[in-house]
């Protein structure tokens, strides 16, 4: 484990930012942080995380697939992707970094996304434990999610006058030894006292005795079609911004944009709860916000699980908690349909 | 900081649905904390007595809901309307969007809703409890030994700050006091935009827009916005989209959006509400209303039922377009 200074961290990223590109939250002019490409002069937000997660480094909104050019009657076509280069993501919470291995599981499994795989492999996660977690924070729901030591090729922890260091990885190792110089080595001491602290914190947590027990693979007969879902979804808008500010929704589609002369085939997030979602040849297959709300609580709490080893399509960031118009969220759903309360 | 009662709205809510009034009560439901309060339709007296809540954080406008709600509902359904919530609920009657006959409106005042972004401005993350004081607001977090008292002037929303009106425009009862229309200084911020030169207000829209992650929740939240199937939505439109596909576009949705509610937005401040980026968007629409009002004269959408908009209608003192253009020219 190696330790610097809270007043030196500018000068880490100083150092890392000389080779490659680094990205950590940066309080916007609006107070609200957001991962910014880090520069002399921007400086480590204190948030507890950003609004937009951390995926779009790996699964960006947007991005151009390929490109086909028209010419009489030739078609030329290029492969329009940027080459990627290793990049740093810093101050990554537990349950983000949690989130890119579900994400994984979508990308990384057989067809390969190219795209997203090149992203991941070029990318450097140092994570940072939530020293202040927030009252919507549930990530103690789900398995391997720990707040006070979180995954990532670097682990770091934040103190009052210190930053403390540790590396899990290959890829955290070379991060480790390229600030070397700024850093010194240290004992634990300090890191147990802080994940001690944090600990206390988080069974203070209003959410902490959320369980997920009822849920999981096999369960879609049990929850399909209770009433419940009427209630649940009956004020839903409809808008995307839990799907879009969610670290673990992955649905996209696939579109093209007419260049006058061509045309650009792009990617960008799709939303479950919009009405041509998954629209097909025939129709749409959920023709009411219900079946379309239910659809994405199912994915997350049932259908998921049921392909993915029982693992859990949410982290518990809290982000839909804050954002969502009509302050309808998973945990609502959880405790309305089925989550019961640990004993 | 409500004057009116939560007990006092569910009192009235199971009056009505037990005599037969209504069938379904429009109210804000309780949430898992004291901020996150959901619209709910509510079916019978038990589920109002449990879940039915008032307090400083049901800011969430019931009028657009009208449109799908009185489809569903056999007889009537009962809304509770704040008074700026009663223009939005006039302006979609003007435009037909719902059947007047299948709702009964309840008008209650409102002394401004809370913000729950500038109460945590000043306490911090780990709210777990908001008790109303009166005059302020008893918040308690995870982190403070004691709860902190805070102003409910201090955490009021901005569109509250800048309240329009306090008087109810539409309701068949009135609960408590009806207020008087305000002059606010709503449209301060915007004369602000105005003073600007045009490469400095294009970068103020360009930082705040480039924000935008082109959720629709201000579309969707927008009692203007009621299009069946709106052209953004429609994969035969060309304009569909899910994602701006560059930046121009990102602006433009929220530009033609502005433009599509011109003459129709009440400014009930929804759109800037439920934006999880925090943009302004609230200031589009004002510049509008702001232009309209002096260019035919004050204006207030929803103020009425049946009003003609000064951009649907027209008068032979209407302003001359060369009047408007040359007033453009001044401006940049």
């Amino acid at each position: 484990m190696r330790k610097c200074s809270l007043d030196s961290i500018n000068k880490i990223f100083g150092k890392i930012a000389e080779t490659n590109k680094l990205y950590l939250p940066v309080d916007g002019s609006d107070g609200v942080a957001v991962y910014t490409k880090w520069e002399e002069g921007k400086e480590w937000s204190n948030a507890l995380n950003t609004v937009r997660s951390p995926k779009d480094f790996f699964f960006p909104q947007v991005e151009n697939l390929m490109e086909f050019k028209t010419s009489g009657k030739n078609i030329e076509l290029t492969d329009i992707r940027e080459e990627a280069e290793d990049f740093v993501i810093f101050g990554v919470r537990a349950c983000d970094v949690r989130s890119f291995d579900i994400l994984d599981r979508v990308f990384l499994t057989d067809p390969v996304d190219s795209f997203y795989a090149s992203r991941r492999e070029h990318g450097v996660i140092v994570s940072v434990a939530c020293s202040k977690p927030s009252e919507t924070c549930f990530c103690q729901t789900f398995d391997n999610i720990d707040a006070t030591n979180p995954l990532g090729d670097v682990t770091a922890w934040k103190t009052e006058d210190s930053v403390y260091f540790k590396a899990n990885t290959e890829k955290g190792e070379a991060f480790m030894k390229k600030i070397e110089s700024l850093t010194e080595e240290c004992d634990d001491t300090a890191v147990a006292a802080e994940k001690d602290k944090i600990a206390a914190i988080m069974k203070k947590l209003p959410l902490k005795d959320l369980s997920a027990d009822a849920f999981g693979g096999g369960k879609t007969d049990t929850f399909f079609n209770v009433p419940e879902w009427d209630e649940l979804s009956a004020t839903c808008l409809g808008c995307g911004t839990c799907t879009f500010v969610c670290p673990t929704c992955q649905c996209y589609d696939i579109k093209d944009f007419n260049t006058g002369n061509g045309v650009i085939r792009y990617r960008c997030w799709d939303s479950c709860m919009y009405s041509e979602f998954t629209k097909m040849a025939h129709g749409n297959n959920r023709l009411s916000q219900k079946e379309r709300f239910r659809q994405r609580f199912m994915h997350k709490l049932v259908y998921y699980p049921e392909n993915n080893e029982g693992i859990f399509g949410c982290v518990g960031c809290g982000r839909c908690l804050a954002k969502c118009p009509i302050s309808m969220n998973i945990v609502k759903v959880m405790k309305k349909i089925g989550g019961k309360v640990n004993e | 900081m409500q004057k009116i009662t939560r007990d006092q709205l569910v009192e009235k809510a199971v009056a009505l649905l037990s005599d037969g009034t209504v069938s379904a009560v429009l109210g804000w439901s309780r949430g898992e904390f004291d901020y996150d309060i959901t619209p709910a339709v509510f079916k019978s007296a038990e589920e109002v007595k449990e879940n039915f809540v008032w307090n400083d954080f049901c800011g969430a406008n019931f009028s657009k809901y009208l449109v799908a709600q009185t489809g569903k509902v056999e007889g009537k359904i009962l809304v509770f309307l704040k008074p700026c919530d009663t223009y939005s609920f006039n302006q979609l009657l003007t435009e037909h969007r719902f059947d007047r006959e299948k709702v009964y409106a309840v008008g209650i005042p409102c002394e401004g809703m809370a913000d729950i972004a500038k109460v945590r401005e000043i306490v911090g993350d780990g709210i777990v409890s908001i008790e109303d004081d009166g005059e302020s607001l008893k918040v308690s977090t995870l982190y403070a030994d004691a709860p902190v008292l805070v102003g409910a002037k201090d955490v009021m929303a901005e569109r509250c700050v800048n309240c329009k009106s306090k008087k109810h425009v539409a309701f068949d009862e009135l609960m408590g006091e009806d207020g008087e229309v305000i002059e606010s200084a709503r449209f301060d911020e915007v004369a602000r935009l105005e003073a600007m030169t045009p490469d400095e207000r294009f970068l103020f829209w360009q930082n705040e827009l480039s924000r935008c992650i082109r959720c629709n929740a201000c579309r969707d939240a927008c009692p203007a916005c009621t299009c069946e199937k709106c052209v953004f939505d429609n994969p035969d439109s060309a304009v569909e989209n899910k994602a701006p596909a560059n930046s121009f576009e990102e602006k433009m949705f929220h530009i033609i959006r502005a433009f599509h509610v011109a003459g129709r937005c009440t400014d009930c401040g929804e759109c800037s509400r439920v934006c999880p980026q925090n943009i302004p968007l609230h200031l589009l629409n004002r510049k509008f209303i702001k232009d309209i009002n002096e260019f035919y004269g004050e204006y207030q959408a929803g103020a009425e039922v049946g009003s003609r908009a000064p951009l649907v209608d027209y008068t032979t003192e209407d302003l001359e377009p060369g009047e408007v253009f040359e007033r453009g020219d001044q401006d940049a």
